[in-house]
């Protein structure tokens, strides 16, 4: 069954969306920039920034523009990734989730327990990224620093770097498993049956939301509001009677 | 030197540089801090040869000048006054001045703390003869360099952003020749020629100064760090300290050899291994289908008409009114 045929509701607003785009590519360029310094093998991986010494230039204004994506985000979500009594639950059956057999699970709200790892880690990791950050960065920083200080910086910054990539890569693939989740985050909207299926009391919470129940049918009124202004542009009016 | 063949040791490289070449004698700088006499002859000879020209500075009215090494500034006077144990006729426990003077640079150390700290392939080499090189070409300006160094030796240029230090004039070493600085001294406190004859020569000196009453002289060639290439003799060789703060048992820092050591390949390959587990968990689980209104809501797919207010009664039904309106 399509999208086109189940009511919708959102969940992620264009800010949080763009946000969280903001901060993906981001990472992107910094995984793969600092992976470059970090083992020879991946060297190569410096000329995504256009290379080596771009990367070091680039790497750290990089960080800091995460960081603050990252704080807005952080912000708006937090008291949604605080751990609930279900939480528990939902971990000890963790087989059943990576199994795929999702019928017994507890239900969880907006986020479920691997997604507030995702994002405790997070909160961690990059605050960290972004102290030892500042204390390596040449030529501007590290300066005011006392060498065995820089290479404590260097080692938890190498660490917390590591922490925040297999995060990330947990992070990504948990969104190519469980379908409808990248559409939540490009479009916007998932599913009534995705919500109540995937995050029960979050979905109970919104219903209490008139625009949430009503549940425009999003995908499907877009693409038509496309086809109408690919057809006749300029003269919504006229075919929309 | 300046030969591929000859190099041993290549920064952000994994693998063994070429080496059937071995016959490569080891060469070493010997500075016999107890004949120097504080002249400078050497900072001269050595901007004078590489072509530097640092800023002119200030005096801060200590002999030190200029006050620290740059990346115009490959080596250094250190000047220091101290009280040390008397060392002529006097009676026991009696201190006297002594003024030491140290020529500070890159001692080219056998396991150089920032070769293993660089990240650019090739911007800095150790040859056989055990010099160790920045290849400024190579270079990205990142610094990790004076993280790893367990000496603050290099340098970051203002001007290029570049890592600078003694090259113990490699390209002056290639052809035969003694390094600049060692051809200026006035004093032949700075010698030159194989570790092996530098070695024996310190020795010599050595027992020179025990002879002339000092309790603790020695060669500094510490082995913390494998030994290196620029050797001093010490007339008090068990305070190191003394010389401006050379380090007693320099040692690359257990968080440089953390950070660049074994984290490197096993975090790399937690990653790889975290990649490929979602991928095959992928492909023998398969993902989490969207699920569909019949499962979640089984046959009433009127799921929450009762709240409704707009008379539509479910997806379907509002699927075909927006089919109406376009």
């Amino acid at each position: 069954m399509s999208i086109r045929k189940q009511k919708t509701m959102q969940r992620y607003g264009p800010g949080t969306r763009a946000n969280h785009w903001g901060m993906a590519i981001a990472f992107i360029l910094l995984a793969l920039s600092g992976l470059a310094f970090f083992q020879p093998q991946f060297f190569f991986l410096s000329n995504t920034l256009g290379g080596p010494v771009w990367a070091r230039v680039l790497h750290p204004f990089i960080g800091v523009v995460l960081f603050m994506l990252f704080v807005i985000i952080a912000v708006r979500q937090y008291r949604h990734n605080l751990l609930m009594e279900n939480d528990v639950k939902w971990m000890k059956q963790i087989g059943d989730v990576l199994n795929n057999r999702d019928d017994n699970l507890p239900p969880i709200g907006k986020y479920n327990p691997g997604q507030k790892m995702v994002f405790w880690a997070l909160v961690v990791s990059i605050p960290v990224l972004l102290l030892t950050g500042v204390i390596m960065w040449r030529p501007w920083f590290a300066g005011f620093f006392p060498i065995p200080l820089i290479r404590f910086a260097s080692l938890v910054h190498a660490l917390a770097a590591f922490v925040a990539i297999a995060t990330i890569i947990v992070h990504i693939y948990a969104a190519i498993w469980v379908k409808g989740s990248i559409r939540a985050m490009t479009r916007g909207r998932v599913t009534h049956a995705w919500a109540k299926h995937h995050h029960p009391l979050w979905y109970e919470e919104e219903m209490e939301k008139p625009e949430q129940r009503a549940g425009e049918e999003g995908k499907e009124q877009h693409d038509s509001q496309l086809n109408r202004s690919m057809e006749s542009p300029g003269h919504d009016g006229r075919t929309s009677g | 030197m300046v030969n591929s063949q000859n190099i041993v040791a290549r920064s952000a490289t994994t693998l063994p540089a070429p080496h059937v070449r071995d016959d490569v004698v080891e060469v070493a700088k010997l500075i016999d801090v107890s004949r120097c006499i504080g002249c400078k002859a050497c900072q001269v000879a050595c901007m004078e040869w590489n072509d530097l020209r640092d800023d002119v500075g200030e005096c801060h009215g200590v002999y030190d000048n200029p006050m620290d090494l740059s990346a115009e500034s490959w080596t250094v006077m250190r000047f220091n006054e101290v009280d040390v144990d008397a060392v002529h006729d006097n009676a026991e426990g009696d201190k006297e001045l002594a003024w030491l003077i140290r020529k500070d640079g890159c001692m080219h150390c056998a396991e150089p703390g920032c070769l293993e700290a660089c990240p650019a392939p090739g911007a800095i080499v150790k040859y056989a003869n055990g010099i160790v090189d920045f290849d400024s070409n190579n270079c990205i300006g990142c610094g990790y360099c004076i993280t790893g160094c367990p000496f603050d030796i290099p340098r970051i240029s203002e001007k290029d952003s570049k890592s600078y230090k003694c090259t113990l004039c490699s390209d002056r070493v290639a052809v035969g020749l003694e390094p600049a600085c060692v051809k200026a001294c006035p004093t032949n406190c700075i010698e030159f020629g194989s570790k092996k004859d530098m070695l024996a020569r310190a020795e010599k000196r050595v027992n020179d100064l025990q002879q002339r009453g000092y309790a603790h002289p020695g060669v500094y060639d510490p082995q913390g760090v494998g030994g290196t290439h620029v050797m001093y003799v010490l007339s008090h060789a068990d305070q190191p300290g003394l010389y401006s703060g050379l380090p007693k048992d320099p040692r690359i820092s257990p968080m440089v050899s953390a950070w660049k050591g074994v984290t490197k390949p096993i975090m790399s390959a937690i990653l790889g291994i975290t990649a490929f587990a979602g991928f095959f968990h992928f492909i023998t689980k398969g993902p989490k289908e969207e699920p569909t209104d019949e499962e979640v809501f089984g046959d009433d797919e009127d799921h929450n008409s009762g709240d409704r207010d707009d008379g539509q009664d479910d997806g379907r039904h509002q699927h075909s009114h927006e089919e109406d309106r376009s």
